[in-house]
């Protein structure tokens, strides 16, 4: 996988997407690895027929995993993530097929800060998990004299 | 408006859950690193532990008589509010160091803010959650601070 060199980056510049489509195992692991025995996770009749939802949900922190995934995956060990964020707009459930991606929208060519907007996308192309990552690049000097 | 946030739930602000210590390990950073379906090479071997470890670190561990039928279990540092319905909400994470195994960590979480606001439908209850997370020396490891709005 190749790394991003700060001179590279612009606003604009888009990181990598993932598709992600959990099963069920996945999701039960998941909530193992927490502790969270919340039915609407793995009990599919006590999800639909008593809470409402089409099928089991994918937990929320799960897809705010994926977006430090996508960038941890773009920065690689050339940086490093100072800040993340995110809000869980919109459920999604077992059997969709989720992107997670972003987009820089900020760099800093002195400092090596760089912001990125992040993003779970549905089928239908909505934003469910709006997100955002503060990371710390090697400023441009350094990779200069590294490099020659 | 009428109040829905009396004098005594606004003194809330401030509360703080007793401090939790937990130990890392390797074998629970790759359990958790493997059901996120990470690619990253670290964090499936339990070298380093994603930037949402913490998240599963410092989940609660209640017994199973704690939890409710729908087998979630209650947030005591939250008051009774008046409403009750939760709404999209959001945390910002500001990470200091990664956490290793190996490492001791003091988590401690304070409700640091709740307020109301009128919203288009009605009256809106916010409420922010700050979890500190440190080394035993007390070196900052990681500041979560989660915001939720109910209706």
């Amino acid at each position: 996988m190749s790394t991003p060199r700060l001179a590279d980056i612009e606003v604009g510049s888009e990181l990598p997407d993932r598709e992600h489509c959990p099963d069920n195992i996945q999701l039960f692991f998941y909530n193992a690895a927490l502790w969270n025995a919340h039915r609407i996770h793995f009990d599919a009749p006590y999800a639909t027929e008593v809470e409402g939802y089409p099928g089991l949900v994918i937990a929320g922190p799960l897809m705010g995993d994926w977006l430090s995934q996508c960038v941890q995956e773009w920065i690689g060990d050339d940086g490093h993530l100072a800040k993340l964020s995110y809000s869980n707009r919109q459920a999604a459930y077992i059997g969709e097929t989720l992107r997670a991606g972003g987009k820089v929208t900020a760099v800093d060519p002195n400092s090596g800060r760089v912001e990125v907007a992040l993003h779970v996308h549905n089928a239908e192309g909505e934003n469910i998990t709006p997100g955002t990552a503060v990371v710390m690049l090697e400023p441009a000097s350094t990779q200069y004299s590294k490099g020659h | 408006m009428t109040a829905l946030l009396t004098p005594e739930l606004k003194a809330c602000i401030g509360r703080q859950a007793p401090p939790r210590t937990e130990v890392v390990t390797r074998r629970d950073i790759r359990k958790y690193a493997i059901s996120t379906g990470t690619r990253i090479r670290k964090h499936l071997d339990g070298d380093e532990a994603p930037p949402l470890y913490h998240v599963a670190l410092f989940w609660d561990v209640v017994e199973l008589d704690q939890l409710t039928p729908d087998g979630v279990s209650v947030d005591t540092l939250l008051p009774q509010l008046p409403l009750e319905r939760a709404m999209a909400g959001g945390l910002e994470i500001t990470y200091h160091r990664p956490i290793v195994p190996g490492d001791v960590l003091v988590a401690r979480r304070t409700l640091t803010d709740l307020y109301e606001k009128s919203g288009r439908s009605g009256p809106l209850i916010f409420y922010e959650i700050t979890l500190d997370v440190r080394t035993e020396e007390g070196t900052p490891v990681l500041e979560e601070v989660t915001t939720r709005i109910l209706r």
